[in-house]
């Protein structure tokens, strides 16, 4: 028997009844990661926005960070209560098309991004470059690109590819950077690293307590410190090789029992309501840049000249070869 | 019904049954539910895995040796010395034990890191810095984590050495070592084996520690490899088969305790007050055990203090709204963790298998539990509706093993000291529970619940994958901050989370185990 019955006795002892269905109004359940939906992130003030037009409500599931948002919605299938998934990036896409789970979002907007986008499944709704940050004052020098930080004193903390999207990203931007050579890199590289965390967090964390000289993160992260905090000490170094993208993006489940009202929240996404939250609340760049433009000190930010990007399906053909190349550097 | 000198215990068999059954249906129909929703495809165990392997028995066999063998001079010395704030030092030195490990690490970086208070005392004596990144810094946080639990545990076997002996042992003038064999030593052996094997199985599932610490993918754990196969690659087949792996190095673990266990001899005691500990050169010795330790342990703890301090005060409303959540979610893992150690530690027959079967929680992977958990309750359920009673349960779970730990030796004692006089006087079940049993064993009751209360409020495992937004724990809260680069805000409920699960422990184990037991000595 798949479900034992213990766990089916034990839960109608100690459940509370669920709430009664609200009658008529709508419920669009989103499925996003935990930033997103926390109090500090864009949730809440979309939430409202969205509430505001729409005569539903919208509720936010938070399910940990962007990989493990899809191995939820794999775990629930087609059975999920999700009529939306937002929160995946272009490294992990190829593996959500594949499960056949996801719809066409059948939405056709002008997006704000620096490459070319196409894909029927999903849609963007942020994006932003990976870069190393660096605090000015103790670094007022940062290396500028992968070579130099190879042979620089500069330390960095970066997170696992297996456990993080941003670590996923390095790879990539490694592998898009240098190819053939991306080996060769990561062993250059192997010094320089104080250690590998879990997630962005953890690194950032270490990065703000003095650990290390640098830490991956975004070319947007310095507006954070900025504009939140008056702080202007933190910069991204720009990197000659280019930067790599994380493009995050949404789609609807093929299994919604509610696909009109799915495909309005993907219309409103693109929207200016949703797309003036995004840059101060999840601190990335907006898929449609909003009429007012961006807010006051994103002009402050480095622009790099080079976007680097694989298509989804390049991306996932590429992953378990420079993973295992990561990690073999990274072990000696 | 009469109570008889069979050294029968006062606990029904059934409710003893019936909680090992929950427990094993909690760990097997967890990974049993991961098994069949996998889709078995793919090789076996490849180079990776056994390098995982070989590092995660590693790290967990240097963690619990470097724990538990310094935790017996700490243990013997305060043991038997009483100075002035003796119980508020042991209560803080537990702090480590219960403290989310984000906020542990970052206290432990404080001190040794790179930009630590260790390395610049070094720069200032113009030494080159140490680092603690590798394998050395990773057993270094987990005796961290887990000296604190060593010496408690350790400290209990010390407690329960018959006053009478000390006495005796002073009368006929035994030096250090005459007192050492035939007192400590034979205590030693029948708590030690316990104590690492506990360390060793909380070590087994380390992953976040052992990853930040480690430097990179050298110290990459079997769980992070059931977290990879899971989240990465979505391969169930592959995480319910790691599970399998690291389920199975526990076991063996438990079946070498249960091997070379021996009971703590159970001879006769009257509760008399112990007679004065040696002084001189030992003094010293006990003097410089305690400093040390309290330096290793409290410093990181004053760094967590110093930087949430400022910060407390102007702590975000949903913060404050998450504590009401973890308050619910511990009250009613508090009130499983005394049903369940109670049931368990209670019935006459069956001890030994009892007793394993409530360490099981520490073999299980917390990934593979809560992933199993979801798929039962999923099909049945919205998985939010059932976050407080689920995450209740398996904090209850996890914390079950300590509470046994700390109770069944007590126990065994208690019963071994009194039973035939309670039997010959013939008392009652309940009346021998009462009075005899209830006197006894509420220091370590008191002390295994208030770990729990703790453990549930510090816990960021299964709650992860069920809450919803409303539903946040703080240790969630804790790490949402810190993801949305808020880290004063995190600094100060880091603070909080500390305050609280510390003030929880202090506030239950004095409520149920009451202060200081009679046959201490003053």
């Amino acid at each position: 028997m798949r479900y034992p019955t213990f766990a089916a006795g034990l839960l109608a002892a100690s459940t509370l009844a669920a709430p009664a269905a609200m009658a008529e109004t709508p419920n669009l359940v989103v499925y996003t990661y935990d930033s997103f939906v926390s109090d500090w992130g864009p949730g809440p003030a979309v939430k409202a926005a969205f509430e505001a037009e729409c005569a539903c409500t919208l509720e936010f599931v938070g399910a940990g960070d962007g990989a493990a948002l899809l191995a939820r919605v794999q775990l629930e299938g087609a059975r999920s209560r999700a009529d939306v998934v937002l929160g995946l990036d272009t490294n992990l896409t190829a593996r959500a098309a594949e499960t056949g789970l996801f719809a066409p979002h059948g939405q056709t907007p002008a997006l704000d991004l620096p490459i070319a986008w196409d894909d029927a499944l999903f849609l963007p709704f942020d994006w932003g470059w990976f870069a190393f940050v660096h605090d000015r004052t103790r670094l007022p020098e940062p290396p500028r690109n992968f070579r130099e930080l190879a042979q620089s004193e500069v330390s960095i903390v970066i997170q696992d590819p297996r456990s993080s999207t941003p670590g996923l990203g390095l790879l990539m931007w490694v592998e898009a950077a240098y190819g053939a050579e991306a080996p060769a890199i990561w062993q250059a590289l192997q010094p320089r690293i104080v250690t590998v965390t879990p997630g962005w967090s953890e690194a950032y964390g270490l990065f703000l307590e003095g650990e290390a000289d640098m830490v991956l993160s975004y070319t947007t992260s310095p507006a954070y410190h900025l504009i939140a905090e008056e702080d202007d000490t933190k910069a991204a170094a720009p990197f000659d090789e280019g930067h790599y993208m994380q493009i995050e993006v949404a789609g609807i489940l093929a299994s919604s029992a509610q696909p009109e009202l799915a495909a309005r929240f993907m219309a409103f996404m693109v929207s200016d309501a949703f797309q003036s939250i995004i840059p101060t609340t999840n601190w990335m760049y907006p898929a449609v840049l909003p009429q007012g433009g961006l807010p006051e000190g994103f002009e402050t930010l480095i622009t790099p000249e080079t976007s680097l990007h694989f298509a989804p399906a390049e991306a996932a053909a590429r992953r378990d070869a420079a993973l295992a190349i990561w990690r073999d550097a990274l072990s000696r | 019904m009469r109570f008889h000198a069979d050294h029968q215990g006062p606990g029904p068999l059934w409710l003893a049954g019936a909680v090992a059954i929950l427990l094993l249906a909690l760990n097997l129909g967890a990974l049993g539910a991961v098994a069949l929703r996998a889709e078995w495809s793919g090789p076996g165990l490849g180079a990776a895995d056994w390098a995982a392997l070989r590092f995660t028995l590693t790290q967990a066999a240097l963690s619990a040796l470097f724990s538990v063998a310094l935790a017996v001079p700490v243990a013997r010395a305060l043991a038997r010395r009483r100075f002035w704030g003796r119980s508020a030092l042991i209560v803080l030195m537990g702090a480590p034990f219960i403290l989310p490990t984000l906020v542990a690490v970052i206290g432990i970086l404080a001190v040794f890191g790179r930009g630590g208070m260790v390395n610049a005392g070094l720069d200032a004596l113009g030494l080159s810095p140490v680092s603690i990144y590798g394998l050395g810094g990773v057993v270094l946080a987990h005796v961290f984590f887990n000296l604190p639990l060593a010496t408690r545990l350790i400290l209990q076997g010390w407690d329960r050495v018959p006053a009478e002996h000390l006495r005796l042992s002073a009368s006929l003038g035994f030096g250090p070592w005459a007192r050492f064999r035939h007192i400590e030593g034979p205590m030693l052996r029948a708590v030690v084996p316990g104590a690492l094997a506990v360390v060793f199985l909380v070590c087994l599932t380390s992953f976040a520690v052992a990853l930040t610490l480690g430097g990179g993918p050298r110290a990459t754990t079997l769980e992070l490899a059931i977290y990879q196969a899971f989240r990465f690659d979505f391969d169930l087949g592959r995480a319910a088969l790691l599970a399998l792996v690291q389920a199975a190095l526990g076991l063996a673990a438990l079946a070498l305790l249960a091997f070379v266990a021996v009971p703590l001899l159970a001879a006769p005691a009257l509760d008399r007050p112990a007679p004065p500990a040696p002084g001189g050169l030992a003094r010293a010795l006990d003097f410089m055990a305690v400093t040390l330790a309290a330096g290793f342990l409290l410093l990181p703890l004053s760094m967590v203090i110093w930087r949430g301090f400022p910060h407390l005060a102007g702590l975000p409303a949903p913060v404050w709204a998450a504590v009401a959540q973890s308050l619910m979610i511990c009250a009613l893992s508090v009130a499983l963790l005394a049903l369940f150690t109670a049931a368990l530690a209670l019935p006459a027959r069956g001890k030994r298998l009892f007793e394993g079967l409530g360490m099981a929680a520490l073999i299980a992977s917390p990934m593979v539990i809560g992933t199993g958990l979801f798929i039962v309750i999923f099909p049945l359920m919205n998985p939010a509706q059932a976050v407080i009673p689920v995450t209740a349960l398996v904090n209850a779970a996890m914390a079950l093993p300590f509470a046994l730990r700390a109770v069944l030796p007590a126990l065994a004692r208690a019963q071994a000291d009194f039973a035939p006089l309670s039997a010959s006087l013939g008392l009652s079940r309940g009346a021998h529970l009462r009075h005899v049993l209830w006197p006894r064993l509420r220091r370590p009751l008191g002390f295994a619940l208030g770990l729990g209360a703790a453990l549930s409020m510090g816990d960021l495992g299964v709650v992860v994958l069920f809450a919803q937004s409303g539903g946040e724990t703080l240790p969630m809260q804790l790490h949402r901050l810190m993801g949305a680069y808020r880290s004063n805000d995190a600094a100060g409920a880091a603070l909080l989370l500390l305050a609280l699960s510390l003030g929880l422990f202090a506030l239950i184990e004095r409520l149920i185990g009451g202060r200081e037991p009679r046959h201490a000595g003053p």
